[in-house]
Order: C-alpha cells, then structure tokens, then sequence
C-alpha cells in the first residue's frame, strides 16, 4: 500500500513541504517568528532552551535541533541565531547540510540587530520556499511513514476505546514495515511490567523498565505525591483515579506490536518497527521529541479535548468520547465513541484510523493545521536553568 | 437492558461507567458476554468507577485486570471508586 509524499535527497520522505525556520535559542525566537510569519510555506520552531544550561542539556538541544532540521517535512532550513548561546549553531548546520538540504544560518549579533536579520532570512526562505515548491508528492510505500503516538487530555475512554482502537491501526502500520515511535515514560508506570514483556527480548526489556526508574525517582525527588501533576486534574475529573491506571489505558496505543529498540529523547530509530523513546507526557516536549526523532506523521488521542497540533508535523485528533466529539469539533478529526457501548468493533475503528493517516500523509489536512493550533513545541531538557 | 457500565477483565473489581448513572439506580454491568446489575449508592460520572463487591481498606483495586492501586477505606458495592478512596504506590515521594 502506498500515499504520496515527498521524497528527500537522504531517501526519507516528507507528508509536508515547508520551509523551516529554527530558532538556535530561546533569545531569537522573536526573529525566527517573523521571518515565518512574512513567507509563505515557512514555518517557525521556537523553544525556551539553548543558553546557560548544563553541557548535557545543551548537547541535548544541539542535538534536538539537529533532529529538526533533518525531518524529511522541511525542504530547507533557515537557522536563526543570537550569536552568544550554548547551542552548538555549527554543529547544527552542518548535519542538517549533511543530509542534503539547503540550509541558510543567521544571526542577530552578526548581522545588527532583529530587523536586518528579518530582511536576510525573509529573502532566504523566500528563495527556499520557491524552490520547494516545485517538488512533486510521489507514489511511496508505507514503510516511509515514521508514526508517533500521543494521547492527552486522557479520559477513561482513551484506554477502553481510543488508544486500543489506535493500537489495531499501530499493528497494521507496522506490519507494512513502518516505523511507530512511542513516548510519554511516565505513563508506563504501573503498566511497564505488561511493556516489558512485550519487547522483542529481555535486553529491550530491562531498557524500558531503566526509562520508567529514571522517570520516577526523578519525580519521587520531588518529596510529593506526583498525583495532580500526574494522573492531571483534567484525567481525574475524567475518571482516572492513579497514574497506573492511566498507564494501563495509554499502553493500549500500541496494540500487540512489539517493542524493538528503546531510544534516548528526540533520537532517530535506525530500526523499522515499533520503539520506545524517553519523553514526558507533555505536549510541547513529547511533539518536538517526535518531530525531532524523524515522525512525519502523529497521532494524539485524546479524552476531554486536546487541541495542540505541531508546526510541521501533521497531527491526528481521535476521541473515543463522544461529548467531545460534539463539543469539539474544530480540534477532533475522527471519533471512535462507538466502540464505547459496542456499536462499533475495535477492529472497523482501527481501520479508519489507519485510513485516516494514509490520507493525511498524503496532504489531507488535520483541524489542527487549518485552525492553526500548531505552537505545541519545546525541547526536553531534565538539567536546572542555571 | 442496554449497558451502562463495563468490566475489563473478569477478576476486576471495579467497573468503568460509560455513561453517568444516576444515584440509586441500577447499573447494568457488562462482563464479558454476561450482564450483572449492581444498585449504585452514589452517582457515577462517564468513565469513573464503582465497586462491584464490598473491598476492604488496603486491599488492590484491580482494573485491566492488573493493580492500579490501594483503596484507602472500606468500600461498599456500587459505591464511585475514585481518588477518595484509592491511592497510588507509585511516584510516591511524600512517603520516600
């Protein structure tokens, strides 16, 4: 089976087209929003991270960036620096070239200030945008789809029809040789003894349980009750009562595929197949650990509502709620409620959500991209701000 | 009568309403293929819980059929399992 993307020149493919504006740092985000905002098909990342951090956290960026800057929905990037960070902007460019794309690096210290660099990379990233332009989508198999789940806002019907109703879709892309990315650490604890046995062997095993130990002791340093932060008062209006409850629930996403490889935060499976890779449950760091992974395609299931999308990555809103399906219909695109009381098996649900990512790989647009509720972006750093 | 509440595996003992049920009535539980009714001592909100046997203070609520954590009191039949009465053993730092 096939859906048409855009083919690289490092042989991955693109569900989009844009022009990317990377902000280095967080001080020059203003700039790489505005050169965005006056191109068409550009798109800006910004992020509150880059400058006076520990080394692993700035390695961290520097490589998250890099991530970015390689996925195959940008045809070019247009690096946008202060000139003083801690991001490693050379690094940064040179890997991003490596993989064959035009990238153009400025800089507010370099070029004098924010309305020069403006005018610069506007002129650059109008250039870009032309020549992506006439890059045509082509015929490609399902094995190029690099999937990303997500599930938030989750209710109870996330973990009884949404998520497994996504983990029979999940199954199915797999077996066509795509590539399927999980995160979200955090919501396997409680359920990671079920997750480890899913792995291809104990090693993979051993791996996901380190994940979920890091995560928590990080989360017990805190001397709390993590309940509240995690399950959020949004799950527990919604019915979920413990964060392993929820977990049990979010796992589902990935139906009875086996976990072949574990990842660190934003890193690119080299494997085929479903992986595991280190993120928190939130949007804006979980979506840019995705992206920067190589996912050109996400799907977020969600309970009572959750309308983040992603600048450059197309993301899919399915609810197996159906109050939220009548309440929010300019964020949701497909409602699975009808597995809730049995009108609808998990099976037919799970096609249509298969078809759906076909056709939004293909072009189609989610509600998230033509509302334009797409800023769910940051970088996962776990240091202090120093 | 048409479900209103379903248990997940067989050894749970809570079920998931999926749609509310008012106070005193009789919530048509499904497990499996069967269906039980249960009378609900208190109103349960879609997709929260209620028990469906008498659970004692400290003993696992089981859902999914694995354990999502500690009921904190004594629970009755059809009364709503939720944050109340249940708590977690994991993430706990306040008991570190």
């Amino acid at each position: 089976m096939n859906f048409l993307g855009y083919r690289r020149a490092d042989g991955r493919v693109g569900t989009r087209n844009y022009v990317g504006v990377l902000s280095t740092v967080v001080c020059a985000n203003e700039v790489a929003r505005a050169i965005a905002g006056q191109v068409k098909g550009a798109v800006a990342f910004s992020h509150q991270q880059g400058c006076c951090q520990t080394p692993p956290d700035l390695a961290r960026v520097t490589q998250a960036l890099i991530g970015l800057g390689q996925n195959p929905n940008l045809a070019a990037v247009v690096l946008v620096s202060l000139g003083c960070e801690g991001t490693d902007v050379a690094q940064v460019a040179k890997a991003i070239e490596d993989c064959g794309k035009p990238v153009h690096v400025i800089g507010l210290q370099a070029e004098g200030g924010a309305a020069r660099t403006t005018a610069l990379g506007v002129l650059a990233a109008q250039q870009m945008a032309i020549d992506a332009s006439r890059i045509q989508r082509v015929e490609c198999p399902l094995s190029d789809l690099v999937l990303g789940l997500k599930c938030g806002s989750s209710d109870t019907t996330s973990g009884l029809a949404a998520n497994p109703a996504l983990g029979v879709a999940v199954e199915r892309l797999v077996a066509e040789g795509a590539s399927v990315i999980m995160g979200e650490v955090t919501e396997f604890i409680g359920a990671e003894h079920l997750l480890a046995r899913q792995c291809k062997d104990e090693n993979t095993g051993r791996e996901v349980l380190r994940l979920v130990d890091r995560m928590e002791q990080r989360v017990k340093a805190m001397g709390v009750d993590m309940r509240g932060g995690q399950p959020t008062p949004g799950n527990i209006k919604g019915g979920l009562t413990t964060i392993e409850e929820k977990s049990l629930g979010a796992i589902a996403k990935i139906g009875g595929a086996v976990v072949q490889a574990v990842y660190e935060y934003g890193q690119r499976p080299v494997v085929k197949g479903l992986v595991v890779m280190d993120s928190p449950g939130r949007e804006p760091e979980l979506l840019t650990g995705m992206a920067s992974a190589g996912a050109n395609l996400i799907v977020f299931t969600t309970g009572l509502g959750a309308p983040q999308g992603f600048p450059f990555v197309p993301v899919i809103k399915v609810t197996g709620n159906e109050v939220t399906w009548r309440r929010m219909q300019d964020h949701m695109d497909l409602s699975v409620h009808g597995v809730m009381d049995g009108e609808e098996s998990l099976q037919q649900a799970g096609l249509r959500i298969f078809e759906k990512m076909i056709e939004t790989a293909s072009g189609a647009a989610t509600k998230a991209e033509v509302s334009g509720y797409v800023q769910a972006m940051d970088i996962y750093v776990t240091g202090p701000v120093i | 009568m048409r479900r209103n509440a379903i248990v997940i595996k067989r050894q749970d003992n809570v079920a998931t309403a999926i749609q509310d049920i008012p106070a005193g009535e009789s919530a048509a539980v499904g497990v499996e293929e069967e269906s039980v009714s249960i009378k609900v001592i208190q109103e349960i909100p879609l997709g929260h819980k209620l028990s469906l046997r008498h659970i004692d203070k400290g003993e696992e609520i089981l859902k999914y059929g694995t354990v999502i954590g500690l009921a904190t009191r004594d629970i009755e039949p059809g009364e709503h399992v939720h944050v109340h009465n249940v708590e977690s053993t994991r993430g706990r730092g306040d008991l570190a």
